[in-house]
């Protein structure tokens, strides 16, 4: 059996939907941040499948590179914004940080 | 092919001036803050001056319609049109209003050492915007937003010992991290379908209905909800009063102007470039029907301003208050824009070049009596208007201006947008608007009557130093004048419709 788009599609989708599921569900912000960084990576493959197997040239792969130097931008900023909630509050579940509410 | 590519660099480099000083202003800010650590008061001054040399370049631009940075024949990545202008005049007059609000402010006074980052970080979000509202590329719409967002991130949680800013800031994070994901997500998906990330591109190939049309939809809904999610418009409106009661009050009045200014921008870009067909002669714009984009706005404009309007009335801060205001005020944004007319547009530009000066001035007063007395719970708020009578009435008519009354500028911006509803025979909208704008008048009077009607035995005083009286005017005068003659506004508005191509 030959790999096609479709199952490249697949995982993307795959790895977009347990992202979703990670950031609805999780109450670690650390485990929300993971569900983030998978939808990242899910269009990522996606861009780079659709360039390889659409004949787009290379823009699919520049997309991705663009994508993957914001992810590390956006993980760094999230870890430091996360490390400064751990020690004030010395907890990062975020149901436990309410105290903004009607 | 590669020859001719350097000349086009070099012509478009031109069309970006302003783009280019505001980075070596940034590049300036990080080296001034390195090279004279002692001395922060610099920061200021050194910010002031590059954003008013980008107001000259931004001038020189006055009129002209470009495409900057082509990829083919007659795509291009930036389009510096008379809309973009508009926009980013908003943004400038914002940021400026913003530096000077920063100077007075005690809660930035205390993160001193860190001054730097702060200014630095506001060119960031500057960047950011102006790139967002002239991108013509969703790939560089999608990198713009992330660099607004990531620097707002960060700008949210600046005072790090205080608890709320801190939640604030991780709220921010969560909420906009993942919306924007979703964008991408969707972006990818509109890649795959037209190999194109650019919108002039996509709409010519839109027009032929190759396009398989439920993924198409999802993708486009995807779009939608990243923009939407920086507008805060309703299903993406969750972090909008948490981020805007815990954010520090500079950074939340520049969130609630200038970045849902960029989104809306963006928005509106994205609609009228992707998907018009034709323009009839009346300046209608005749969308391509694979979504009927004007009920599913109607409807969300809608939900929007009643929910933000109703949610407001039960607020007790002041910040907060604003917060549920700011998203009623994007509701009837929204339902400007969703006309899909010229006339809408420049009611929509109307809108937002008055609401940019009674929103920023009314979170202006809140802040210097905030730097006094340590709140913004409206119950402090009691006996103000004698103690401090000056502070008092100014927030006064920016709350009378939000409401929408008469002779303030906001009646202004409400009256061009319920004619352009009107004109387009959408009757059933601008009633609920205007019944909307009746229920918002109970909150905000509620403020007044707290400030003047309630009488306290603590007086407060506030010594206001001439700056802070110079920018207090320099907001109130255009809320006041602008209600009364507006005539200047309205043809910048009606100049600032031409998209390019359109």
């Amino acid at each position: 059996m030959e790999v096609g788009l479709n199952h490249f599609l697949v995982v993307s989708t795959l790895l977009f939907s347990m992202g979703i599921y990670a950031i609805v569900t999780r109450k670690n912000a650390i485990l929300v941040l993971m569900g983030i960084e998978l939808i990242l990576n899910s269009a990522n493959i996606n861009f780079i499948a659709f360039s390889r197997f659409g004949n787009f040239g290379l823009q699919g792969h520049l997309i991705a590179l663009f994508v993957i130097v914001l992810a590390a931008a956006e993980a760094a900023i999230a870890l430091a914004i996360v490390l400064n909630i751990y020690k004030t509050l010395s907890t990062v579940n975020i149901d436990e940080i309410d105290n903004l509410k009607d | 092919m590669n020859k001719l590519i350097i000349p086009d660099l070099l012509n478009s480099l031109n069309s970006i001036l302003p783009e280019i000083v505001l980075s070596l202003t940034l590049v300036a800010i990080i080296l001034s803050d390195l090279i004279f650590h002692k001395n922060k008061k610099l920061l200021p001054y050194i910010s002031l001056i590059g954003l008013i040399i980008t107001f000259v370049f931004l001038i020189n631009q006055f009129g002209k319609s470009d495409a900057a940075f082509p990829v083919a024949a007659q795509f291009s990545f930036l389009s510096l049109d008379p809309f973009s202008l508009f926009f980013k005049v908003i943004i400038l007059v914002s940021s400026i209003l913003i530096i000077l609000f920063s100077v007075s402010s005690k809660e930035i006074e205390s993160g001193l050492d860190r001054h730097g980052e702060y200014y630095g970080l506001i060119f960031g979000m500057i960047i950011g915007m102006f790139f967002m509202i002239s991108a013509n590329d969703l790939i560089l719409i999608y990198l713009s937003l992330e660099l607004l967002s990531l620097s707002s991130y960060i700008l949210a949680g600046f005072v790090k010992t205080s608890l709320r800013n801190s939640e604030a800031s991780l709220k921010y994070l969560i909420y906009g991290a993942a919306s924007s994901g979703i964008m991408l997500f969707g972006i990818s998906i509109l890649f795959g379908i037209f190999g194109s990330t650019n919108l002039h591109e996509i709409n010519e190939l839109i027009r032929t209905p190759a396009a398989t049309q439920l993924t198409f939809l999802i993708s486009v809904i995807f779009i939608f909800a990243g923009i939407g999610f920086k507008i805060s418009i309703v299903p993406f409106h969750f972090w909008t009063p948490d981020v805007y009661e815990g954010a520090p009050i500079t950074i939340t009045a520049f969130l609630s102007v200038a970045s849902k200014a960029a989104g809306f921008a963006v928005l509106i870009r994205f609609l009228k470039v992707t998907f018009i067909d034709s323009l009839t002669g009346n300046g209608y714009w005749q969308l391509i029907g694979y979504i009927d984009w004007q009920t599913l706005l109607i409807i969300i404009a809608i939900i929007t301003m009643t929910f933000g309007n109703f949610a407001a009335l039960w607020q007790d801060n002041l910040k907060r208050m604003l917060a549920y205001s700011s998203i009623a005020h994007a509701g009837y944004l929204m339902l400007g824009v969703s006309i899909f007319s010229d006339q809408g547009l420049i009611a929509v530009l109307i809108y937002f070049f008055i609401y940019m000066f009674m929103n920023l001035g009314a979170f202006y007063v809140v802040m210097l009596i905030a730097n006094k007395i340590n709140s913004e719970e409206i119950d402090d708020y009691r006996g103000i208007g004698y103690s401090l009578p000056l502070l008092g009435t100014t927030l006064g008519i920016f709350l009378i201006s939000l409401t929408g009354l008469p002779p303030t500028a906001g009646f202004i911006g409400k009256l061009y947008l319920f004619i352009a509803l009107v004109d387009a025979n959408m009757i059933v909208p601008a009633i609920i608007a205007l019944l909307n704008t009746v229920v918002s008048l109970y909150y905000y009077v509620r403020v007044l009557r707290v400030m003047f009607l309630i009488k306290s035995d603590k007086t407060v005083s506030v010594n206001l130093n001439p700056l802070n009286f110079a920018v207090l005017m320099f907001m109130v005068i255009p809320t006041l004048l602008l209600g009364v003659y507006f005539s200047p506004l309205v043809n910048f508005a009606k100049e600032s419709v031409q998209l390019l191509g359109f």
